[in-house]
């Protein structure tokens, strides 16, 4: 299903015939896709299609959910990462947001240098460059850098959510996810993260899971629509959203004519 | 205007009712305790001398003090959370950290909650069978301390496990999503987050050791031995026993005494709950979500 075009990069993840399970249940099925490096893949499709479920595949998060089995392949840089031996190496490779910010019950510089930490970084000048540098591309550093030793959750919504970017960031990911980060923050913020995902795109390759289809639109290169569990295509954005579409629920579903 | 229609007025008077019936329960509850201490207090509390705590009792225990049931006591409850409290955590962490969501580890989960309900004197014959004759420990401290270690247990695990829940799933899904092992997530986030309900647990748990009888009866505790216990390997006075004894095994003993030997056995288990509602206070100051 995936088109060919022109200007486009190497394959980041490959995704072949993915089904997930919970259970008896099935939550996807039918996912072929690629997802090509330093581009902003969109997952669009409404509640219950499996969109999460994705995302949880792909950082191996199965292993961590009782009953939910995964079947077909995801290939991240040619690796299989089911074939991973280090699970946690792989998933220090990808960096994950939710849609509720959270803030670990750490202080806002903690929250941050965790990630460098568990991987052994101890010096707390290289923390600090760190700690800088991830606030600093998810343009928080100027309201925080004066309380970094302040709670992360009293941080307010929009700000905790751009803490989780940080923190996300603070693993060096070469794979961003992204569940509908927009879901607890203000317009304005919404804004400045949709910003920073653009600049970001440069070094980091985003798959970004959203139910607004205009956030899609405005920042995903290609985008999947996913309904009820069921992959129904990819394309490139526009082209879901100018009718070049085969699938007419695509259609009415970008035009909000249902979900 | 506003006018209270005959339905408003009957919930409220049933409202009322309510409230006075719950307000009379709690004060049912409450009355004992108050009873309790107020006689331990009128008729112990003029036993207490600091050589009442600090002798052997003497003349056939009808005089002297409580030394060796006091000192066996605290030998009694440390050994026994020696073993039960890194055994019980370890065993929560475990099945609340690791183990799968199956019917096995829900049939384990309803194991534990039962077996903190099988009667103390079961596991008193348990533990006779198990430490003095299989293991050959004898009566001793040991023998006892393990007896009320397999007792306690579930209590710490069960509210091990509770405190662990407490602690929002959410935060560990960020941790492992940023490739955190199990272990990096208990020791960074999870432990740091549970430790107030871990330790009120363990130190509630040490009140109920420190009163329970039938348990040390036939495993360790001695009816009367006027030296301190030198290792685990001896036999000990303990204050429970002591305070059966005398009330009930010894003739000729003043009135006063054994409630002396109450008010101290109770002291000590409300000072402890006491030190444990402080170290909630102190540490749920610090609650971080």
């Amino acid at each position: 299903m995936v088109r060919p075009e022109n200007g486009a990069g190497p394959v980041k993840l490959a995704v072949k015939d993915l089904a997930i399970h919970y259970g008896p249940k099935s939550a996807l099925a039918g996912v072929s896709l690629d997802v090509r490096e330093h581009e902003i893949f969109g997952i669009i499709g409404p509640a219950n299609s499996g969109k999460t479920s994705f995302l949880r595949a792909l950082n191996r998060m199965d292993l961590h959910t009782t009953g939910m089995r995964v079947e077909g392949s995801i290939h991240l840089d040619g690796r299989d990462v089911r074939k991973w031996r280090n699970v946690y190496a792989l998933r220090r490779q990808i960096g994950v947001v939710f849609p509720l910010p959270v803030g670990l019950p750490l202080s806002v510089y903690d929250n941050v240098a965790l990630s460098p930490r568990l991987r052994g970084i101890k010096n707390k000048a290289d923390l600090d460059v760190v700690v800088e540098r991830c606030l600093t591309r998810a343009a928080l550093w100027d309201e925080v850098k004066d309380r970094l030793d302040s709670l992360g959750s009293l941080l307010s919504g929009g700000q905790q959510q751009r803490l989780t970017i940080a923190r996300a960031l603070s693993q060096d990911p070469k794979l961003l996810l992204l569940d509908e980060f927009s879901i607890a923050v203000d317009p304005v913020t919404t804004m400045r993260i949709e910003d920073i995902l653009r600049t970001l795109k440069d070094e980091i390759t985003i798959i970004l899971v959203t139910n607004l289809v205009q956030q899609a639109r405005r920042l995903a290169d290609r985008t999947a629509f996913f309904l009820s569990g069921e992959f129904v295509e990819v394309g490139e954005t526009e082209d879901l959203f100018t009718g070049a579409v085969r699938d007419p629920r695509t259609r009415a579903y970008v035009e909000g004519r249902f979900g | 205007m506003f006018e209270a229609t005959e339905l408003n007025r009957k919930n409220q008077k049933t409202e009322r009712l309510w409230r006075l019936l719950f307000l009379m329960m709690t004060v049912l509850l409450i009355l004992p305790v108050l009873i309790i201490l107020g006689v331990l207090i009128y008729h112990g509390g003029p036993m207490i001398t600091i050589d009442f705590l600090f002798t052997e009792p003497t003349n056939g225990m009808t005089a002297g003090g409580i030394l060796p049931a006091l000192v066996g006591t605290v030998w009694l409850v440390a050994v026994a959370l020696l073993v039960s409290v890194p055994i019980g955590i370890a065993a929560a962490l475990y099945l609340s950290e690791y183990a799968a969501d199956n019917w096995l580890t829900r049939s384990i989960n309803l194991a534990i909650i039962n077996l903190a309900g099988v009667p103390s004197i079961v596991h008193a014959l348990f533990g006779v069978g198990a430490f003095v004759l299989f293991f050959r420990f004898g009566t001793s401290i040991l023998a006892a301390s393990l007896t009320l270690a397999i007792m306690t247990l579930p209590v710490v695990i069960v509210a091990t496990r509770e405190s662990l829940q407490a602690v929002p799933h959410a935060f560990r899904e960020a941790c492992w999503n940023m490739g955190a092992s199990r272990w990096q997530t208990i020791r960074h986030v999870v432990l740091p987050n549970s430790v107030s309900g871990i330790l009120t647990g363990v130190i509630l748990e040490v009140s109920r050791t420190a009163g329970e009888t039938a348990p040390i009866m036939f495993t360790g505790a001695a009816f009367f031995l006027p030296f301190l216990p030198q290792s685990v390997f001896d036999q000990t006075m303990a204050m429970s026993l002591h305070l059966f004894v005398i009330s009930t095994q010894v003739p000729g003993v003043p009135e006063n005494l054994p409630f002396g030997v109450a008010l101290v056995l109770i002291s000590m288990v409300l000072a402890m709950n006491a030190l444990s509602i402080a170290f909630r206070m102190v540490l749920r100051g610090r609650k971080k979500w």
